[in-house]
C-alpha cells in the first residue's frame, strides 16, 4: 500500500497545454501514472497527443472529473493563475490537488487554504512542491520516476532536490511513497498529515523526515510524533549555516529572530526520539541501521 | 523585502492610516530645509532595516531647524549593527499620551493571517508577550473574509482599548487591512500606535514586509527595493536572475535545488572545521535548468567574489540531466577563459551521471576535479579552500 496515490488513481493536469503542463504529462505517463484528461479553460473540446495518447482538455474540473472520473489533480498553471486554477478544484471536490507552481502570493495560497478548508472535500499538496510519487502505481508531479523503486520507506520533506537525493541514497531498498510538501510559508499538506498517513499504512515500515529552516512546522511534527508515531523515523533538517534574516531559496526558508532555527528543529526531533543525521548521507546510514539493511 | 520606515509612512499615507507629516533627508542640508518645512520641533530618526536603532542613538529629538541639522549630521553615517545610516527621517514630533500596538501578519503555524493588539505598546511586544501574555490580544483573521468593521470593533475590544479611542483604532485596523491586502504585505505593524494630547491616534512608527512573489502584480514595489544597500554580488546575480546569497566564508558553492543548496553549505561547513575552520561562501541555486549560460553566470558571480578560495558544484540530476550540467561547466570555463582561477569541485549523480563525468573526464580542465559523493566532495572543496 501507499499513501495519498496508487495505481487506482486516475490523474487530470490542470495546465497541461502550457509548455511545462505538456513536458510533465509526458514523463508522468512515461513513468505509468494514469493521466486521463488535462483542463485549460477556454481550450475546452480539444484533444492533445501526449505519448500516443489521446488527451481530452476540458474549460473546468468538474467537466473533467464527471467525463473521467478522476480523482486526483496536478496543478502547472502560472502563478498569476494558480489561485483560480485551485479554486477550481475546489468547487468541483477534487479529493487530492497537488500544487507545483512555484511563486504564488503567499495571499493567494493562504486564501485557497482558507478555502479548501470550508468545503471539506479536497486535500492540497504544495504549493512549490514536486509532487509525490509511489514508485511502480503512479507519479504525480516532477520527481524523476528512475531514482528508484517501491519498498517500504515513506519519505516526506519541504525539498525537491533533497527528496531526489534521499531516494538516491536508500534506492536499493525502496518507497511506499514520497511526497514532497514544499517550502513556502503556507501548504496545503503538512510533515504530520504525511507521518499520520504512513504511520496508518500497513506497508511502511520506516519513514524519513527533510525539513529545513523556517517556521515551526518540524517542531509539532516532534510533538507529534511522540504521540502517535511507533514506526522509526529519522530526520534530516538542512540550514544550520543559514543567517538570521536571509531567505534561503525557499519563500519559506527563513529564520526571523530565534524562531526557525535548524538547531530548534533537530533538538525538537530528538527529544521525540527521531534520530536526525548531519548529513543526507549519514541520515540514511541511521535509517540502515534501524531496519537492518 | 522588509521596507524602510519612511516606505512604510508613505504607504500608510496612501491608504489613509494617520501619519505624522515628515520627510527624509540624505544631507545635513536636506534635514535642516526638511525640520524647517515642519516647524517646530523635529524627530530625527535613522532609517535602518534593524531594530534597537533607539537604544544606538539612532533617533534624537531637536528643538528647531539647526538642531535638526546638527542632529542629523551625527546620526548620518552611524553604523547601526552593521548597517550604515544613508537616511534620515525628519518627523514632527508628537506630544504623547499614550502607547498602543497593532500588527496584522501571517501566522504560519496555523495557514491564516493573525492580527495582534495590545495597550501596552512603545517597547519590545516579544517581551510584552513573553512577560503579561494578557496585555497582548491574539485573533486569527480568515484569509477570505478579511477584516470587516464588526471584527475590527471585536478585535479592538477584545485588547481592551480604552473607549475614547475605540472607534479611532477601529478604523486605523481597517485602513491597515486595507494596506495587508492591497499591498501583499506579509507583516504591517504599528509601534508604537499613539494618542496625541489632542486625542488623535495616529502610527508614530510602522514595519512592512511585502510579499515578492506578488511583485507581477504590484509595479510600484520596484522602486521599494534598496539598491544603495545591497551587496554588489547579490545585485549582479539578480539582474541575472540568479537565486543568491552572500555569506561570509571561502567556499563558493553552485548546486539545484533550495534544499540541496542550503544542505550543501551545511555539509561544507562541517567539512571546514577540519580544515582550518572553513565555511560556504554564499548560497546559490541555478534551479532546474543548468544551462551553459547559467552556469557561467553562476560561476562569474561566485569567482567575482574576492573571498571564495574553491568551489563546489553539487547536482543532483532530476528533471536535469547531468550532461547538460557537465557541458555546461565545460562551456562556462571556455567563456569565463582566465578569469576562471579557482579549483572547481564537481559532484553529479542523478539523471544520465555517467555521461556528465565522462564529459567532464574528456574535458580535462585543469581547475576542475570530480568527487563520487557529496561528503566527499564537501571536504576536498574546504581542503583546497585551507590551503
Amino acid at each position: 500500500m501507499t499513501i495519498f496515490i496508487n495505481e487506482t488513481s486516475k490523474v487530470i493536469v490542470q495546465g497541461m497545454t502550457g509548455s511545462e503542463g505538456t513536458k510533465h504529462t509526458r514523463r508522468m505517463l512515461i513513468s505509468g501514472t494514469n493521466i486521463v484528461g488535462g483542463v485549460t479553460p477556454g481550450k475546452g473540446g480539444q484533444v492533445v497527443e501526449i505519448e500516443n495518447r489521446q488527451l481530452p482538455i476540458f474549460n473546468t474540473v468538474a467537466e473533467a472529473m464527471a467525463a473521467t472520473g478522476a480523482n486526483v489533480s496536478v496543478i502547472f498553471v502560472p502563478p498569476k493563475f494558480a489561485k483560480a486554477a485551485v479554486i477550481d478544484a475546489i468547487n468541483a471536490k477534487m479529493p487530492l490537488a497537488v500544487v507545483i507552481t512555484e511563486g504564488i502570493p503567499v495571499h493567494d495560497s493562504a486564501s485557497f487554504y482558507t478555502y479548501a478548508q470550508s468545503v471539506g472535500s479536497t486535500q492540497i499538496i504544495g504549493p512549490n512542491c514536486p509532487g509525490l510519487i509511489s514508485p511502480g502505481k503512479s507519479n504525480v508531479g516532477i520527481i524523476p520516476a528512475d531514482i528508484t523503486g517501491a519498498g517500504p520507506i515513506g519519505l516526506v520533506s519541504k525539498s525537491g532536490t533533497l527528496t531526489y537525493q534521499m531516494m538516491y541514497e536508500l534506492r536499493d531498498i525502496g518507497f511506499s511513497t514520497a511526497v514532497g510538501i514544499g517550502g513556502d510559508p503556507v501548504i496545503g499538506t503538512t510533515h504530520i498529515d504525511c507521518l499520520r498517513a504512513f504511520q496508518d499504512d500497513p506497508n511502511t515500515q520506516a519513514i524519513v523526515m527533510i525539513g529545513e529552516i523556517g517556521g515551526d512546522a518540524e517542531e509539532r511534527a516532534a510533538a507529534f510524533i511522540s504521540e502517535y508515531v511507533t514506526k522509526p523515523v529519522v530526520g534530516y533538517i538542512a540550514g544550520f549555516t543559514a543567517p538570521e534574516g536571509k531567505t534561503m531559496g525557499h519563500a519559506g526558508a527563513i529564520v526571523s529572530g530565534s524562531s526557525g532555527t535548524a538547531q530548534g528543529k533537530k533538538d525538537a526531533l530528538e527529544a521525540a526520539g527521531v534520530k536526525v543525521g548531519q548529513t543526507p548521507s549519514e541520515t540514511a546510514r541511521l535509517l540502515r541501521a534501524i531496519m537492518g539493511r | 523585502m522588509d521596507l524602510f520606515e519612511y516606505q512604510a509612512r508613505d504607504i500608510f499615507e496612501k491608504h489613509g492610516v494617520p501619519v505624522l507629516a515628515a520627510a527624509i533627508a540624505t544631507t545635513a542640508d536636506q534635514a535642516e530645509a526638511a525640520a524647517t518645512a515642519i516647524g517646530g520641533k523635529v524627530v530625527v530618526k535613522a532609517q535602518v532595516k534593524v531594530g534597537g536603532r533607539g537604544k544606538a542613538g539612532g533617533v534624537k529629538l531637536a528643538e528647531n531647524p539647526k538642531d535638526a541639522r546638527e542632529k542629523a549630521g551625527a546620526i548620518l553615517g552611524m553604523d547601526i549593527k552593521g548597517h550604515t545610516v544613508r537616511t534620515v527621517m525628519i518627523a514632527a514630533a508628537a506630544p504623547i499620551e499614550a502607547e498602543y500596538y497593532l500588527a496584522i501578519l501571517l501566522d504560519r503555524s496555523n495557514r491564516t493571517f493573525l492580527v495582534m493588539a495590545s495597550v501596552s505598546g512603545g517597547m519590545d511586544i516579544e517581551e510584552v508577550a513573553h512577560t503579561a501574555p494578557e496585555k497582548l490580544a491574539k485573533v486569527p483573521v480568515s484569509a477570505v473574509d478579511g477584516i470587516s468593521l464588526a471584527k475590527a470593533k471585536e478585535i479592538v475590544a477584545a485588547a481592551k482599548f480604552p473607549a475614547d479611542v475605540a472607534d479611532q483604532v477601529s478604523d486605523v485596523l481597517l485602513k491597515l487591512w486595507e494596506v495587508f491586502q492591497s499591498e501583499d504585505a506579509t507583516l504591517v505593524e504599528v509601534n508604537p500606535l499613539v494618542k496625541t494630547s489632542d486625542g488623535k491616534i495616529v502610527a508614530l512608527d510602522g514595519k512592512v514586509t511585502l510579499d515578492e512573489n506578488a511583485d507581477f502584480r504590484q509595479p510600484d514595489h520596484q522602486s521599494l527595493v534598496d539598491e544603495a544597500g545591497e551587496n554588489p554580488l547579490e545585485a549582479a546575480a539578480k539582474e541575472k536572475g540568479l537565486n543568491y546569497v552572500k555569506l561570509e566564508g571561502e567556499v563558493g558553492i553552485i548546486g539545484n535545488g533550495a534544499g540541496l543548496v542550503m544542505s550543501t553549505l551545511d555539509v561544507v561547513a562541517y567539512a571546514g572545521e577540519k580544515h582550518g575552520g572553513v565555511r560556504p561562501a554564499n548560497f546559490l541555486d541555478i534551479g532546474g535548468g543548468a544551462s551553459a549560460q547559467i552556469m557561467a553566470d553562476g560561476l562569474s558571480i561566485i569567482l567575482g567574489d574576492k573571498d571564495v578560495k574553491s568551489v563546489f558544484v553539487n547536482v543532483f540530476g532530476g528533471i536535469t540531466a547531468c550532461d547538460s550540467v557537465a557541458n555546461g561547466i565545460v562551456q562556462a570555463l571556455e567563456l569565463l577563459g582566465p578569469k576562471a582561477t579557482k579549483p572547481i569541485v564537481v559532484r553529479l549523480d542523478g539523471n544520465n551521471v555517467l555521461e556528465g563525468r565522462a564529459i567532464l573526464k574528456a574535458a580535462a580542465h585543469l581547475l576542475v576535479e570530480q568527487a563520487d559523493t557529496m561528503d566527499g566532495a564537501a571536504n576536498r572543496a574546504a581542503e583546497l579552500a585551507a590551503k
